[in-house]
């Protein structure tokens, strides 16, 4: 009778630990990459307009972070903020305060770099998204797509980018651009092309009025 | 084109088709009985099992039928005994507490009546004195003194005394009537108090008499349901219907509260247990929320089953009273602290609303205004989450008579689908058969020609009555109407009309059969 009485109580035991697991992550991750180069520089404003919506829509647990992309972008310094939000509402609304006034700062006091290293950035955000664990991965590009790179940098190689949601946002045409639009098109579809070839998805947003769509699956 | 092993004259495919069309109508009148009888096998196969699944269909809807009235019935006597238990607790609260202090009652009025009685008897006139001393003034005026002056004084004296006396003695009298109307008038009180008194008493007996009058209809209810008649079974049937349809809208307007209940408590269970964890698809917060407006119903049926409003638990109804109170106490401990949490819950949600309202405006860089009456939400959400568990409670209530209830409405659905089916099973039995008819009469017109003939041969000679050569339905249409002969009596006889009228039935069976 005790053996039995045991047996049942292990077997309640062992439901209730592996009964029903729940392995998949709700988290979202959002990583942002801020175009600082030339010109470009003068949209960020637009970005801050993007990096508030993200602020008021993602919840507890979700993760957000900013980065430039400057020369070198494959690098943790570039990071503006990172943040992975409390699971408590009331002390994730003061972590988004935080964030903002750090994102303030930084377009306040921003600088225009000389190089675009777009792949370094985007390298760093996959990075930073797989080690969240989020379940939703998406990886903003706030830029042109035009990559300049400096000589000794190495970054025509294939990216590893799996169920990562890649969002070209505000791509903006350049002079070139205007005197030959295939350019735009080239530049946008070799984009595309790298990250469906690593796993991702692509998509462009132009439109900034319909900021909803941004992370609307 | 006809293929060329069918052929029969090749290059002539006309005189080949008319040849095969031919021999295949000798062949199938040569196989017209055979075939017939295979037709007919097969339809009354497929008849005889579809009015056999039709019967047992019918049976089950039988047994379905009496089992809803034995539950109905079960359920309307429990529901009766209630009922009469019910009224037999009144009876004895009434007399409890009107006769129960009938004793003291009674001294009460033999008190009052004796204190009337010695008062009738103080009140009681005191006859005045007898005038005896009239003779002995009638005797003093007959002496003869002449005028004497010494008579004159006696008599003198005499009126004075007497007129003295009178005066005195009239004093007395009214004085005595005064003291005698004074305890009449305080008979008064004490009349208006008895009369009272009987008053009560006259209107307790009238409540027994009408709690009498209700317990007798319920009796003959209750009898009515024990001798199971039909009357009793439709009219509960009817009731019970009644309560399904009542106990599903309670049921629905309890749903809208426990889902305007979720929403209060929702997004503050976050702050709880985490506003990113999930269970499964579901947030966890979410699921939280809901076990606690669960917990609340629970606590609900047992605080009703432990009041014994309801008796969907019999083991609880049947606890001794002392350890049944207990457990009320415990639920409503148990409701009434889940109830605060669900206001402070309430208030919470409120702080953290206007915390995300105040950061979507910050982000949309909007200037953030206060409400001027903000707390006037803030405390109606505080006071529905107190509210709402309580009146949660009572979902025992309606969840009970729709439980009850749906045993039998259900039951009657099935019922209805049985016979439905029953019915279908047996017009697919009857098609069947009409079909396996229908092929037979194609057949025939299939092969007209060599049934022409043979009608024309056989009209042409005599005809004889050997049925060896007649088709096997012709045989049972000629045996059925001999039987048909044989049962129904001749319509001459008025006596016999009685037997035509037994008889139909049978007739109906045989009718049916055909």
């Amino acid at each position: 009778m005790i053996r039995q009485t045991a047996g049942l109580l292990l077997l309640l035991f062992l439901l209730l630990a592996y009964g029903c697991p729940d392995t998949t992550s709700h988290a979202r991750g959002v990583f942002m990459l801020l175009d600082t180069s030339g010109t470009y520089k003068d949209e960020i404003s637009r970005a801050q307009k993007i990096i508030y919506y993200l602020l008021g829509t993602l919840q507890s647990g979700d993760s957000l972070a900013v980065a430039r992309i400057d020369s070198a972008s494959f690098s943790e310094k570039d990071i503006i903020a990172q943040m992975t939000f409390d699971q408590r509402p009331s002390v994730a609304t003061r972590q988004k305060y935080i964030f903002r006034k750090k994102v303030d700062d930084f377009i306040n006091s921003a600088k225009s770099s000389d190089y675009t290293d777009i792949t370094g950035g985007i390298l760093q955000a996959v990075e930073y998204l797989n080690e969240t664990g989020a379940g939703r991965k998406n990886i903003l590009v706030f830029s042109d797509l035009k990559e300049e790179l400096a000589k000794e940098q190495i970054r025509d190689f294939p990216l590893k980018m799996s169920n990562c949601k890649v969002l070209a946002l505000n791509v903006t045409k350049l002079r070139s651009d205007n005197i030959d639009p295939r350019k735009y098109y080239e530049r946008v579809e070799n984009w595309r092309k790298r990250v469906e070839n690593g796993g991702g998805s692509w998509k462009v947003i132009n439109d900034l009025e319909r900021l909803d769509r941004i992370l609307h699956n | 084109m006809l293929p060329n092993f069918l052929q029969i004259f090749p290059g002539n495919p006309m005189a080949s088709g008319i040849t095969l069309i031919l021999l295949a109508v000798v062949m199938l009148y040569l196989a017209r009985t055979p075939a017939h009888r295979a037709i007919y096998s097969l339809s009354r196969v497929i008849h005889n099992g579809l009015r056999l699944m039709a019967r047992s269909t019918l049976l089950v809807e039988g047994r379905i039928v009496q089992r809803n009235k034995e539950v109905l019935l079960a359920a309307g006597r429990e529901a009766a005994e209630r009922a009469i238990e019910r009224e037999f607790h009144r009876v004895n609260d009434v007399i409890k507490r009107d006769l129960g202090a009938f004793p003291k009652m009674h001294h009460t009025i033999s008190e009052q009546v004796t204190r009337i009685q010695e008062d009738y008897q103080q009140s009681a006139e005191v006859p005045p004195p007898p005038p005896t001393w009239i003779n002995a003034v009638e005797a003093v005026a007959k002496l003869s003194g002449d005028g004497a002056a010494s008579v004159n004084n006696i008599l003198s004296e005499i009126h004075k005394t007497t007129a003295g006396q009178f005066k005195q003695t009239v004093t007395e009298y009214r004085a005595a009537s005064t003291k005698r109307h004074a305890i009449l008038s305080k008979m008064q009180p004490y009349w208006r108090k008895l009369e009272q008194t009987l008053e009560d008493v006259g209107k307790t007996v009238k409540g027994l008499h009408e709690r009498a009058r209700i317990i007798d209809s319920r009796m003959s209810e209750y009898e009515a349901i024990r001798a199971k008649t039909n009357p009793a079974a439709r009219k509960l049937a009817a009731s019970s219907m009644t309560q399904f349809f009542i106990s599903i809208f309670v049921l629905v307007i309890a749903f809208g509260g426990a889902v305007i209940n979720f929403n209060l408590i929702a997004l503050p269970m976050s702050e709880m247990v985490g506003g990113g964890s999930y269970i499964g698809n579901f947030k966890t917060s979410n699921v939280a929320a809901l076990v606690i407006i669960l917990v609340e119903i629970a606590m609900g049926l047992y605080l009703m089953e432990s009041l014994r409003i309801t008796r969907l638990f019999p083991i609880i109804g049947q606890m001794d009273d002392k350890m049944r109170i207990r457990m009320i106490w415990i639920t409503f401990a148990i409701l009434f602290v889940l109830a605060l949490i669900e206001s402070s819950l309430a208030l919470m949600r409120d702080q953290i609303a206007a915390d995300l309202q105040a950061l979507r405006q910050a982000m949309a860089d909007a200037e953030v205004v206060a409400s001027p009456m903000s707390w006037i939400p803030m405390v109606g959400q505080m006071v529905m989450g107190f509210i709402l568990p309580f009146a949660l409670a009572f979902v025992a209530i309606p969840l009970e008579s729709f439980i009850q209830s749906s045993r039998t409405v259900f039951g009657v659905l099935i019922a209805a689908f049985l016979r439905f089916i029953a019915y279908v099973l047996r017009q697919l039995g009857n098609i069947a058969q009409y079909l396996g008819e229908l092929l037979v009469n194609l057949y025939d017109l299939l092969i007209f020609p060599p049934l022409w003939i043979e009608n024309m041969i056989r009209f042409g000679k005599t005809t004889s009555d050997d049925n060896s050569n007649r088709h096997p339905k012709d045989v049972k249409k000629q045996r059925t109407n001999r039987w048909f002969r044989r049962k129904t009596p001749p319509k001459s006889s008025a006596s016999d009309h009685d037997a035509t009228m037994k008889l139909t039935p049978e007739l109906t069976a045989a009718k049916e059969e055909m």
